[in-house]
């Protein structure tokens, strides 16, 4: 157990470290769709929800699990159309020649 | 079947962390932006998909209907919200997310104290972590999102003593949350640190006035990705612990930019109930005279310009302004007017929302200059003309140390040689202060709607 909760801890680290490398690297003009891009992602903990929701022991667990799944579903599916939404409104000054 | 998936499944993670992390990559440019969002969502399939798979899930009432009823709720949402309101969606959301690692981390608690076995303190500590963090990201987005969208006003609300009660609520809350993690097998401990914590997020948002909601939103984006993050360490899955440290990365570095654009600390903008009291500060020259021009003299004196600086505000947006602008924007590039867009950080009411709205009336995003790299062009450039901006441009800001704003980083409008200001009235902006720059020589004010003076100049521009 402590093993694998160094083993998190680092990847904890790390992850943090790329996340800010990759961050910074964010150009200003983009850091609406960037906040709901990343708000999306956030949505992850759909997997601890779709666990709880799926596990069949205990019905109060599973309920919650239910409600956790449908708010982080918001979340993701949200997250992402809206994204896809404005990224698609950011157009170039010479947009090149359809035809 | 169990020896495969124990290793297919973690892997699966793996891609999908790869995914997120080169879809953000992406986001480095306007033109890669779009399939790096793919990417990630293509990144959050993967991992659905090999949780689906995972032979842990047995039943699929609960969750096909809460993806029923989350699917559609988002889906709904992002193609009807408009960008104006994208703020208070973006702090829904955040409050979703924070809601839902919150509820993870209390249905792991149950699961484990019904079937016998208490969590130890490796996963205790990250239940009540994810409760306290997920809670207060649920009930503060949830009051941001009202301030936003004018449910409730956007003052701060104030009562004395207020700090010495948040300060023994959050003791208490602390108290709480140790008892939880040393007797973590008495479930009234997690429903009474859920109600706590949630409790606590409203106390803390509502002293914050409306005008600091940008670093509020990306303070709570930042804390719905530490959620998940603690909530990976309570089910021990890595996919989670990844994606929630970068967007807790992502929330922490938009908060710093936001606070530097107003030069604020960040305790200062939680703490400092901003815009509550009247500011006694008084500009130095508020006493001058203002003139007054119509919008034929605008129309003239742009059509005379070589070089052009437009600095929107929100209030452009509000009086939903950006199309007239563009078409004005435009006319005055066809006719050979170096024409650019100065965005200053805090424009909007979110990191980046004036962009947003400006690329959606079809302003091209290489003529939006961000404040550091256009403030020395100012002085090169014959009009500057603001609409729906007050507190970003005050010279005061700059020059009068005993300015409440003193400091904060303007764009420096008041060096070209003609300003243009257009404004419903002479009021003052979000941080109360007067602004001198209405009554400087090379100063003339255009009174009225941003949208219909906008059009009114086109018009007049549009004849000469």
């Amino acid at each position: 157990m402590e093993a694998s909760l160094i083993m998190m801890l680092t990847v904890f680290v790390l992850a943090m470290f790329v996340g800010f490398e990759v961050i910074t690297k964010v150009p200003p003009t983009l850091h609406t769709p960037l906040m709901s891009g990343s708000n999306a992602i956030s949505g992850i903990t759909i997997i601890g929800a779709l666990i709880a929701a799926g596990d069949g022991q205990t019905s109060l667990a599973s309920i919650l699990g239910a409600v956790a799944v449908a708010l982080a579903t918001i979340n993701v599916v949200g997250g992402f159309l809206v994204t896809d939404r404005m990224l698609k409104m950011f157009k170039s000054r010479r947009p090149r020649d359809d035809a | 079947m169990s020896a495969l998936s124990a290793t297919w499944i973690p892997l699966a993670y793996l891609v999908a962390s790869a995914c997120f992390i080169l879809g953000m990559k992406r986001l480095s440019s306007p033109k890669t932006a779009p399939s790096g969002n793919m990417l990630a969502a293509v990144g959050m399939f993967i991992a659905i998909v090999a949780t689906l798979l995972d032979q842990e899930i047995v039943r699929f009432e609960g969750i096909v209907a809460g993806a029923v009823v989350g699917a559609v709720i988002g889906g709904i949402t992002a193609y009807r919200v408009q960008m104006t309101a994208m703020p208070q969606m973006v702090a829904a959301f955040n409050g979703f997310g924070g809601g839902a690692s919150a509820l993870v981390a209390g249905a792991e608690l149950i699961r484990l104290d019904l079937a016998g076995t208490p969590p130890d303190l490796v996963v205790s500590i990250p239940i009540v972590l994810g409760t306290v963090i997920g809670a207060v990201t649920l009930t503060g987005s949830g009051i941001a999102f009202a301030k936003l969208q004018e449910l409730m006003s956007g003052a701060p609300t104030v009562y004395p003593g207020q700090q010495i009660v948040n300060g023994l609520l959050s003791l208490g809350l602390i108290a709480l949350a140790v008892t939880l993690v040393l007797a973590p097998e008495d479930l009234r401990l997690f429903w009474g640190l859920l109600a706590l914590a949630g409790l606590l997020g409203i106390l803390l948002v509502i002293p914050i006035g409306g005008a600091d909601m940008p670093v509020v939103i990306s303070l709570l984006n930042s804390y719905s990705g530490l959620a998940a993050c603690a909530t990976g360490f309570v089910i021990n899955n890595q996919g989670l612990v990844i994606c929630g440290s970068l967007v807790g990365a992502s929330g922490i570095i938009l908060t710093q930019i936001m606070c530097r654009a107003m030069n604020r600390s960040l305790a200062n903008v939680l703490f400092g109930a901003f815009g509550a009291a009247p500011t006694a500060g008084v500009s130095t020259s508020a006493t001058g005279t203002v003139k007054a021009g119509t919008p034929d003299d605008a129309a003239m004196i742009l059509d005379a310009a070589r070089s052009v600086i437009i600095v929107p505000g929100y209030g452009l947006a509000v009086a939903q302004a950006q199309h007239a602008v563009r078409e004005l924007g435009t006319l005055l590039l066809e006719r050979g007017i170096n024409v650019r867009y100065a965005i200053h950080p805090v424009a909007g009411r979110m990191p980046g929302h004036m962009n947003v709205l400006l690329a959606e009336a079809d302003v091209p995003y290489e003529l939006l200059v961000e404040m550091e790299e256009i403030n020395s062009s100012f002085p090169r450039t014959d009009v500057a003309l603001v609409i729906g901006a007050n507190d970003v441009t005050n010279p005061d800001a700059r020059d009068n140390p005993s300015s409440p704003i003193y400091g904060m980083p303007i764009l420096e409008v008041d060096r070209a040689t003609t300003v243009m200001v257009c404004k419903r009235s002479m009021n003052t902006g979000f941080a109360g202060v007067d602004n001198p720059l209405y009554t400087l020589p090379q100063t003339m004010m255009l009174f009225g709607d941003a949208k219909d003076t906008a059009e009114k100049v086109l018009r007049s521009a549009k004849d000469l």
